[in-house]
């Protein structure tokens, strides 16, 4: 066991005894997270997997053997700083809007030589493997952390996608005839015991949201990148799947991340 | 400026005016049309959620279409519609067994690309509504259903309406957020009037 598994083991006890002190039942699950927050201030396991995503971003890979360091995030070859806080935006070299992840896509297959499938089969981490693209989705967000969203619809394109993305969210289909809407436009509502923020007509709430990911799901072990976060909404909407870095989930992605401007980035985050 | 230029004026003011508009409507139509594409083509089947689950019906068009808020007519019409195609139970009662019922509510499960198509489906109640007083872990998206038949009598035209609520929420308020059990086969007619005795059964924990 090397320094960081040491750490990480340390970590993860301790928000385990934390959690078994929870079993009161005035306090709302929000309050526990809180808590959790609180206790882990100084430290979220998530900072584990942005280190992995930082040196994934500095070490040669791929066929070509080269690094992410000539990866252009809109900031310039190589910028991470800020670059999350202005994001989904458009590049000139793939005429596209592109949020974090399908850019991370794009410099590892043209920068590195990946070959896309290989990345986009299986692009989450789960208990049996990480994922090198979500590692340096979480150390890249990780690098916007306290500076102002910022993503510009000027760029007509952008617009366009942030008008999709709109529709998107309240597109009803499927068995449920369920939307991103059903769950996520009314405020002071929750599922069970779940809050569940309104990212249609809540500023508060949407910033809140959307600043928070990537983030360390306490449940499940692991650190979730925004891209997977969609996706397990989509799964209980009872929707097919989203293709990964697809211009759905990009276009939704920009609706979301538009709603969050002026906020500060906070991830990444810690949930339940 | 004299009368005839004022009317001049006028008349183009208006018509720039129209043409706006009528451009504004083209936009909304080319990205409603755009949006349409790009669902369609970017979601894929994964185990039992087939890419076809996109597709919407007239009901769901209309719902994303307007976000929620439809034209009085157009309201109507789909509710006519969604109402006369509620199956009713051939042997005409309506009530089943409660404890079933607490059993389905308390599941959400079912239908996901994680669930088997043999999976036993859940009822999803908990996750919006109160209806047990025990059941402390309850959502807030739909309205309370505590002391559902105590507030308002267990005779059979209310087990009938609670029936017709359940099998196509959409009869009664065709944007309404609650799933169609019956209408999209997610529940058997048998598991509904299970529901229906949670809710009016004088035994049900939901009356107590």
């Amino acid at each position: 066991m090397n320094t960081n598994q040491i750490c990480k083991a340390v970590m993860v006890l301790s928000l385990t005894i934390g959690g078994a002190a929870w079993a009161e039942p005035e306090i709302t699950d929000s309050d526990r997270i809180a808590q959790y927050r609180e206790m882990i201030s100084d430290g979220n396991p998530a900072e584990f997997d942005e280190m992995r995503g930082e040196e994934l971003w500095k070490t040669p890979g791929g066929p070509n053997k080269v690094s992410l360091e000539k990866c252009d995030l809109g900031k310039g070859k190589g910028v991470v700083k800020g670059a999350y806080a202005e994001m989904p935006r458009y590049f000139k070299d793939t005429k596209k809007v592109q949020d974090l992840e399908s850019r991370l896509l794009t410099c590892m297959t043209t920068l590195q030589g990946i070959p896309e499938e290989q990345i986009t089969a299986k692009p989450f981490a789960s208990d049996k493997k990480e994922s090198d693209i979500s590692s340096l989705a979480s150390y890249v967000a990780g690098q916007s952390k306290g500076m102002k969203m910022k993503v510009s619809t000027k760029h007509p394109k952008v617009k366009e996608a942030y008008e999709i993305g709109k529709r998107i969210f309240n597109y009803r289909a499927g068995p449920y005839d369920f939307a991103c809407s059903t769950c996520h436009a009314t405020s002071g509502v929750r599922i069970r015991m779940q809050d569940l923020p309104n990212m249609r007509s809540s500023k508060k709430d949407a910033q809140a949201a959307y600043t928070s990911w990537p983030a360390y799901r306490v449940s499940q072990g692991l650190t979730r990148s925004f891209q997977w976060r969609l996706n397990d909404c989509f799964r209980q909407q009872r929707f097919p799947e989203p293709k990964f870095a697809s211009e759905a989930t990009i276009a939704l992605t920009t609706y979301l991340a538009v709603s969050a401007n002026g906020a500060e980035y906070a991830g990444p985050g810690l949930k339940r | 400026m004299n009368t005839k230029s004022m009317i001049g004026f006028a008349v183009s003011l208006s018509l720039a005016m129209v043409a706006a508009q009528s451009q504004a409507a083209d936009k909304a139509k080319d990205l409603d049309a755009k949006t349409a594409m790009i669902v369609k083509r970017d979601f894929r089947d994964k185990g039992i959620a087939k890419a076809t689950r996109v597709n919407q019906d007239e009901l769901q068009a209309a719902c994303s279409k307007y976000v929620d808020k439809l034209p009085k007519k157009l309201k109507a019409k789909l509710e006519a519609k969604e109402s006369e195609a509620i199956k009713w139970p051939a042997d005409g009662k309506y009530m089943g067994d409660w404890k079933a019922g607490e059993k389905l509510a308390q599941s959400g499960k079912g239908m996901t690309w994680k669930d088997k198509a043999e999976d036993p489906r859940g009822g999803n109640c908990y996750n919006c509504h109160q209806l047990s007083a025990t059941e402390i872990a309850y959502g807030t998206i739909g309205p309370s259903l505590l002391h559902f038949g105590k507030e308002r009598g267990y005779g059979e035209d209310i087990q009938r309406y609670a029936y017709g609520r359940i099998y196509n929420a959409k009869a009664g308020n065709a944007c309404a957020n609650m799933p169609r059990f019956g209408h999209m086969g997610i529940l058997t007619e048998e598991q509904m009037k299970d529901l229906v005795a949670l809710l009016l059964d004088p035994e049900s924990p939901v009356n107590k």
